[in-house]
């Protein structure tokens, strides 16, 4: 049976029909589906866990109790995970331990663009990058094979392109599973002290040298010989763009991009004239072939950043192509993100953006604020950073930053890196504030529980963080909680906390509008009287979605009789798009946005 | 089954339903015989901004995207955003357009203007160019929701090829029970739009 399936759900699938029944992780694009697809078969437990670096804590406690597990994440979660990832790397397990990092060329969902294939390398473990979903499910079966004959975690390496383009899988049957986890002790293979580790540290190279031996022969690191003029050598989504424009070149397409089979591609350099090797960001395998001598062309041609696609990889090798019709002098208007109509998120970042305050930011939904005409955001660099940020910022500036610096994380964001930084304000005598934007899901990703929610990722009620407790007890100066559709009362709150000494936390706690099963009460549409629209413009300054600014000249003239004023035009919402957070109600002074 | 591969691009704005469109695309596709690929981006690109996806089928396809200059046929569900996306088709390619505009916040403050010769300008570098009122449509259906099927009925006109039985079959699983009348009529009326 086939069936179209994104790469994602096709690893769900595969580790699904190869056994594998453990898997943990955290939320991030373009990763998430994965777990959560895998979350759904039966028999399997899945969960996130607060943060990556947990969550591989988690599969590798699995992995050596003998289970086949997997820990899923995206670049930058690997970031978070790699102090124990190095070491595993020296352990190895006793069942088997995959760990996927979901790369994003081009940023479409991230803060970064790092090239996690230098993981591999630098943690010496092995990396298969598949093409598309089928081989996404392939490898995935591989991945484990490997795992378990080596006695080494192997990563899978997904971009954006595998993760979320579709293509068509062949289903087969799930494998029994067999039970093979026991209590097995093994000190000196798994406590690295200095001593044991030593031992293991030359194992990890003898390892390595086994699977450059393996790769060599490893099936998925295929040769196609066609027309020998160009010899083309890549690695996942890039070898379809090149399939796709050069079909008569031949080809050295690696399954496996760590370690690399010297001989293979050795002996491929040697039938074809010109090699080019065809990879998006770093030059991981172009700068290994140039070490070997090997004449190649790479980065001279092709770009650092962004992901390729057919056009990218043609006009490198051939020169841009004078066919296409310009377009560029079209005035298009951007369509950026922007916070949902009814977004709890706005009335703080509006609050925030009148404050002046230097607000560090942090990842999520609410990062969109910094843009116009919120503009309620200074800094997002990393998952937690902004609390820590906020406190050396306070820190430093001393009396200066007095009632002026703010950090503001998610909830989910908070459970996975500001706890400890939260903390460290306490610990530290700390005078910045920091709001949590309790929207009670983790949104940006698409709705996943965390600690706070009380449920699982497989839906079980379970126990439910209380972050007024927690800051408590972390001995955190002042606690608020406010509810961010209430302006007058967010900017009181937010104003007697930054001019309090000692250290604050303020919970704005509003589910997430697109959240149904958290929603108190059903919210009517609201409209703008026309007569009584004053034209001031305040409510624009929101930058709601169904909110817009309409022009007398642009309408009708008996629509615009009635006006006398000086004003140039009115406020209008689409009512079909409305939520009735009625935010831009409490901002009218002349009483003119009203129930529908 | 013609042999040769053919690229359709869908664009529009984050919750106009593309995705799902999309995939009923494939799923006649895969019916029919050819091979398929599909591709867009999820997570915060979805919030409200320009949203596309791509789809390629034929005897074999490597590339999920398509390259610039090389689509068939420009489905935009929003006005604004055909204009984004002119240089991917081919000079000999067809554009179905949905009447309807959708501000982006630049324009609802005021900061930018949006244009009002889209038609005009889309006609002038393209023969082919289908203008569907697919919320009209979606209405007389009695469900709005289903402005992005009356496209694809307007979108099967033009592959001919392909019986109407099979976009009708591919309909009735893509949708639960109850909303699946409601479906089928905005693709007839699409058909004839």
């Amino acid at each position: 049976m086939h069936e179209l399936m994104s790469g994602n759900e096709a690893i769900a699938r595969g580790a699904c029909e190869c056994g594998v029944r453990f898997a943990a992780g955290y939320p991030g694009t373009p990763s998430t589906e994965i777990l959560e697809e895998f979350s759904k078969y039966d028999g399997v437990y899945a969960e996130w866990s607060p943060n990556e670096k947990v969550g591989l804590e988690v599969a590798t406690g699995a992995a050596v109790a003998g289970a086949k597990a997997m820990a899923v994440m995206k670049h930058v979660g690997v970031n978070v995970a790699a102090d124990p990832l190095f070491t595993v790397s020296y352990t190895g397990t006793n069942g088997a331990l995959v760990i996927i990092t979901a790369d994003d060329p081009s940023m479409h969902s991230s803060q970064n663009e790092q090239d996690n294939r230098n993981y591999a390398k630098f943690a010496k473990i092995p990396m298969l990058e598949p093409a598309d979903s089928q081989e996404a499910k392939d490898y995935i079966k591989i991945a484990f094979d490997i795992s378990k004959k080596f006695d080494t975690p192997v990563f899978l390496r997904m971009t954006t392109r595998v993760s979320h383009s579709k293509s068509i899988v062949k289903l087969e049957n799930p494998v029994d599973v067999k039970d093979t986890t026991r209590i097995r002790h093994n000190p000196a293979k798994y406590v690295m002290v200095p001593f044991n580790a030593r031992i293991r540290r030359v194992k990890v190279e003898k390892r390595m040298e086994e699977l450059r031996n393996f790769a060599e022969t490893f099936p998925e690191n295929r040769v196609e010989i066609n027309n020998t003029d160009v010899g083309i050598i890549t690695a996942g989504m890039p070898y379809n763009y090149a399939k796709d424009v050069f079909p008569e070149c031949s080809y050295l397409k690696l399954g496996m991009v760590h370690p690399l089979p010297v001989k293979l591609i050795r002996e491929f350099a040697s039938k074809v004239k010109k090699i080019y090797v065809v990879e998006e960001l770093d030059p991981f395998i172009e700068e290994q072939l140039k070490a070997l001598g090997l004449d190649v062309t790479g980065k001279e041609v092709f770009p650092y950043t962004n992901e390729f696609d057919p056009g990218v990889v043609k006009t490198a090798i051939e020169g841009k192509s004078d066919n296409l019709v310009d377009f560029s002098s079209l005035k298009i208007p951007p369509r950026p993100p922007n916070l949902c109509p009814g977004c709890p998120h706005r009335g703080l970042f509006y609050v925030l953006g009148k404050l002046k305050a230097f607000v560090t930011g942090d990842i999520g939904c609410y990062t969109l604020s910094f843009m116009k005409p919120l503009e309620g955001m200074d800094s997002c660099i990393c998952m937690g950073a902004s609390i820590g940020m906020a406190h050396g910022m306070s820190k430093a500036l001393k009396d200066k930053g007095k009632g002026k610096v703010v950090g503001v994380i998610g909830d989910s964001t908070f459970i996975h890196s500001g706890i400890t930084p939260l903390l460290n304000m306490a610990y530290n005598r700390s005078n910045a504030v920091i709001v949590i934007c309790d929207n009670r899901t983790t949104a940006m990703t698409g709705m996943q529980e965390h600690p706070a929610t009380g449920f699982t990722l497989q839906g079980e009620e379970t126990k439910s963080l209380d972050f007024a407790v927690l800051a408590s007890v972390l001995g955190i100066d002042s606690i608020k909680v406010i509810d961010p559709y209430d302006i007058k009362n967010t900017r009181s709150v937010m104003k007697e906390e930054l001019s309090r000494d000692g250290s604050s936390i303020v919970i704005s706690k509003r589910a997430c509008v697109l959240l149904k099963r958290d929603q108190a009460y059903a919210m009517k549409p609201l409209r703008v009287d026309p007569d009584k629209c004053t034209g001031c413009k305040v409510c624009l300054g929101l930058g709601c979605p169904p909110i817009s600014w309409k022009k007398f000249e642009d309408m009708p003239e008996s629509d615009v009789e009635k006006k006398t004023k000086k004003q140039e035009g009115i406020a209008v919402i689409d009512t079909s798009l409305c939520n009735g957070c009625t935010l831009c109600q409490q901002l009218c002074s002349a009483g003119a946005i009203e129930e529908v | 089954m013609e042999n040769s591969m053919r690229n359709i691009l869908l664009a529009g704005v984050g919750g106009q339903g593309i995705l799902l469109a999309s995939e009923i695309i494939c799923k006649v596709m895969m019916t029919v015989g050819y091979d398929v690929k599909k591709s867009e981006v999820h997570g915060m690109a979805q919030r409200g901004g320009s949203v596309t996806s791509h789809v390629r089928y034929g005897k074999k396809v490597f590339s999920p995207i398509a390259q610039k200059g090389d689509v068939d046929i420009l489905i935009s569900f929003e006005k604004l955003e055909t204009l984004r996306y002119l240089d991917y088709l081919k000079p000999d390619g067809m554009v179905i357009i949905n009447d309807e505009e959708l501000y982006p916040l630049s324009v609802n403050l005021g900061d930018a203007t949006y244009p009002e010769d889209i038609l005009e300008t889309v006609r002038k570098h393209f023969e082919i160019v289908k203008v569907v009122n697919a919320s009209d449509i979606a209405v007389k259906a009695g469900n709005i929701r289903t402005a992005n099927t009356a496209m694809l009925g307007a979108l099967s006109v033009y592959l001919d090829t392909i019986g109407v039985d099979i976009w009708k079959n591919v309909l009735r699983e893509s949708f639960p029970e109850k909303i699946i009348k409601e479906n089928l009529i905005a693709f007839n009326l699409g058909r004839k739009a």
